[in-house]
């Protein structure tokens, strides 16, 4: 994506996260910040982690961009700033519906100054219906979308998927949106209007359990009792506590596990059905046997003989994994006098690691250079 | 609308789920997807059904992950069939395949050999976890990928056990994110020739999206917590999470405790400073849970959200499908198979203003095989 221009008016992660990854395949981003306060993630304190000044988040999801402070509220800022955006290929924005038109840079109106332009927008909840004003958030999209209702067993309350799904995967659909106009472009010459939706992005994440419940007659979705991992499929789908560690078994034949395992009961499930059906009942047999020893002994058995297993990971423990280490996910980004570890891009071009030393940039760190490149 | 893919063909030698929503996505966006498919079984996605809806010989599963494409069956084996789908990659702009490591190779289809037939192709691979190192023939499967990658970690509460995500969240973003570099390899072979060699592993997707996560983790060096009670998010503190109430949930986000106090009034909360909301959170979630627990959601969301407090209701589906939001979306589509409309959902991104949509169901298995070899007969003359 050499060549192109993009400047990032969004905040917090779904759109910064999409910027980022246009970064990382060669584009050059602008993130325009306004004055004092900057992008609101530069405030977000996680885990009380802050490294020079700023949050590791905010490190993490800027890296690879510039800084260009500007006051849309004011006269000035704003004129630089369309001439700013004469000359960009693209220009995205997470704002509530209505905010960028009541700043004059609406996509009609930026339209104008640049026919060509990609402008790329982000809401939560879309521009019309009930929610179109309430906060575009994760958790909050999670609790609407049903999402909640899939993960954790039966009994438990609604559990929300603990990173932060709903920004990430509406960043990624963007990317998609913007790539495809920028391609279409190449023969039009003409620009595009994009918009995902969190609530979108979220109902496509979930469509094939939602195209399941469209045609079943609308039957919500079950989490097992115990080790479910997925309300739509059979035993022994899940996560098994074993002597020592956990034990994960992705979709197998419950007759081959008995043999394998050594568990008499789970011979009686002659009929695969109801490996579907007697879920419940199978995992609290599998779990029960399981539970006899190691997660390491399991394996020994199961890998041998293909059966879709693995053992479960924290961070701690896949550092050490050699698989883990030969994929060199790690890279180091330059952060005032020092430096931070993160992740790169996860996608591999021409056998090339797509990777980056350049830090997130202080807030309008670039507006006068900027200024000067451009005759702002 | 014109398709901004239009004029781009796809070869798809991907089963299951993480290169065939690939496809389809390509698909909704203008390119026609071709599956290459092996005679009598193919795609092993068409055996594999959910609540054990079946529409013809594939499950609805697969109907809806392969609407919107073409099917071809070639057995790769046979040396005829084999130069038959050399004839279509000479002539195709992408393939996609996400066979284990070395049956790309065997059959003499790898990147290499491949771009010696066509040097345009954008050639794109997704493996488990890589193409070496001591993973490279475990099978790329969701779950599997989810608990090696440590995201089992990070839902549900700090003494629960490993909860993975309910979805095929690897799958999904895997492919996913091999849109995005197919996308811009198309971009930059528009401008210099050149084809790509796209590779991806759902394990490496999977760190990508605990990049928050990772890079905390490589600061602190510790492993971050979930809270003990209402997790959303171990990096966040109180009072993000969800909480019952007297009729159902509510989701809480992130918020000054200040400024939620100065809404609730909730006498235990004021011990606590803004700078605890983290160190103290389970403390903080605790308390909050209780006065949550007191009040119906609606008396709590007019409460807070009147103060643009960020809260909403935990809703189910059936409750969702009722907002104007989700009815003005208009997520949902239809499509005709086997004399029945299947309704199933539309692409995600709005292009000026419209959608994509398609109406065109998943192919039978081999269903334009012949006309696909007529068209090649009939070019080559």
């Amino acid at each position: 994506m050499e060549d192109i221009l993009i400047l990032d008016f969004s905040q917090f992660l779904s759109g910064p996260s999409a910027s980022l990854r246009m970064a990382d395949m060669g584009a050059r981003v602008i993130k325009i910040e306004r004055p004092v306060t900057g992008d609101i993630c530069r405030e977000l304190y996680v885990s009380d982690v802050v490294v020079n000044g700023e949050s590791t988040i905010f490190h993490a999801i800027n890296r690879n961009k510039e800084s260009y402070e500007a006051d849309l509220k004011n006269a000035d800022d704003l004129n630089k700033i369309k001439k700013l955006v004469a000359k960009a290929d693209v220009m995205m924005h997470n704002f509530r519906p209505g905010v960028m038109e009541r700043i004059g840079l609406s996509y009609e109106e930026v339209k104008k100054l640049n026919p060509q332009i990609i402008y790329a927008c982000i809401s939560g909840y879309g521009e019309t219906g009930n929610w179109k004003d309430k906060p575009g958030q994760d958790l909050l999209l999670q609790a609407v979308s049903g999402i909640t209702y899939l993960s954790g067993n039966r009994d438990d309350d609604p559990t929300p998927m603990g990173v932060a799904v709903a920004d990430i995967l509406t960043g990624t659909h963007l990317v998609q949106g913007i790539l495809a106009a920028i391609f279409a472009r190449l023969t039009s010459n003409e620009g595009a209007l994009i918009e995902v939706s969190m609530m979108e992005s979220l109902l496509d994440f979930q469509f094939e359990v939602l195209t399941c419940f469209y045609n079943d007659g609308h039957q919500l979705p079950e989490r097992s009792i115990i080790n479910n991992a997925h309300a739509y499929i059979a035993a022994p789908y899940g996560v098994y506590k074993t002597a020592e560690g956990y034990l994960a078994l992705a979709m197998g034949n419950i007759l081959r596990l008995g043999t394998l395992l050594h568990c008499n009961a789970l011979k009686d499930y002659t009929n695969p059905a109801d490996w579907f059906n007697k879920r419940d009942e199978i995992k609290t047999i599998l779990q029960d046997h399981l539970s006899k020893k190691t997660a390491y002994q399991w394996l020994a058995i199961l890998e041998p003989a293909d059966i879709w297993c693995a053992e479960v990971f924290d961070y701690d423990a896949l550092m050490k994994q050699e698989g883990y280490k030969i994929l060199e996910m790690e890279q180091m980004i330059a952060i005032g006098n020092h430096s931070i570890k993160t992740t790169r891009c996860p996608i591999r071009v021409d056998g090339q690691l797509l990777t980056s030393t350049k830090g997130a940039p202080i807030l309008g760190e670039h507006s006068a250079l900027i200024d000067r490149e451009f005759n702002l | 609308m014109n398709l901004p893919l239009k004029g781009i063909t796809v070869l798809e030698f991907s089963q299951y789920l993480s290169g065939p929503c690939a496809g389809l996505r390509l698909a909704d966006m203008g390119a026609r997807v071709i599956k290459i498919e092996r005679p009598e079984k193919g795609d092993a996605g068409r055996q594999l059904a959910i609540s054990n809806l079946w529409i013809g010989e594939s499950s609805l599963l697969f109907h809806t992950i392969n609407r919107n494409k073409e099917s071809v069956t070639a057995d790769l084996k046979n040396a005829d069939d084999l130069e038959f789908i050399k004839q279509l990659i000479e002539k195709a702009d992408v393939i996609t395949h996400n066979f284990r490591p070395g049956v790309m190779e065997a059959l003499g289809l790898d990147h290499n050999s491949v771009q010696k037939i066509n040097p345009r192709i954008i050639y794109t691979e997704i493996s488990g976890y890589g193409k070496k190192g001591p993973w490279k023939q475990k099978p790329g499967q969701d779950l599997l990928a989810q608990v090696i990658s440590g995201l089992a970690y990070s839902s549900g509460n700090k003494h629960d056990d490993p909860i993975p995500f309910g979805l095929a969240m690897s799958d999904y973003l895997c492919g996913n994110q091999a849109v995005q570099g197919i996308l811009a390899a198309l971009i930059r072979r528009h401008k210099t020739g050149k084809g790509a060699f796209l590779e991806l592993s759902l394990l490496e997707t999977l760190l990508d999206f605990q990049f928050e996560f990772l890079t905390t983790y490589f600061e602190t060096n510790q492993q971050p917590q979930r809270s003990e009670i209402s997790n959303g998010n171990a990096l966040l503190s109180a009072p993000y999470g969800i909480y019952q109430t007297l009729d159902g949930y509510i989701a809480v986000a992130m918020m000054p405790l200040k400024k939620l106090n100065a809404i609730i009034q909730y006498d235990p909360l004021r011990q606590f400073e803004e700078n605890e909301s983290f160190k103290k959170r389970d403390e903080i979630k605790s308390i909050l849970a209780q006065y949550f627990a007191a009040f119906t959601t609606d008396v709590l969301l007019q409460k807070m959200q009147a103060h643009d407090l960020w809260i909403m209701p935990v809703l189910n589906w059936n409750q969702l499908l009722q907002s104007s939001t989700y009815q003005s979306l208009n997520i949902e589509q239809g499509f005709w198979a086997e004399d029945k409309e299947i309704k199933t959902t539309r692409c995600p991104i709005r292009y000026n203003r419209q959608y994509f949509l398609s109406d065109k169901a998943a192919p039978k298995l081999g269903e334009h095989t012949n006309a696909i070899k007529r068209l090649l007969v009939k070019e080559g003359q």
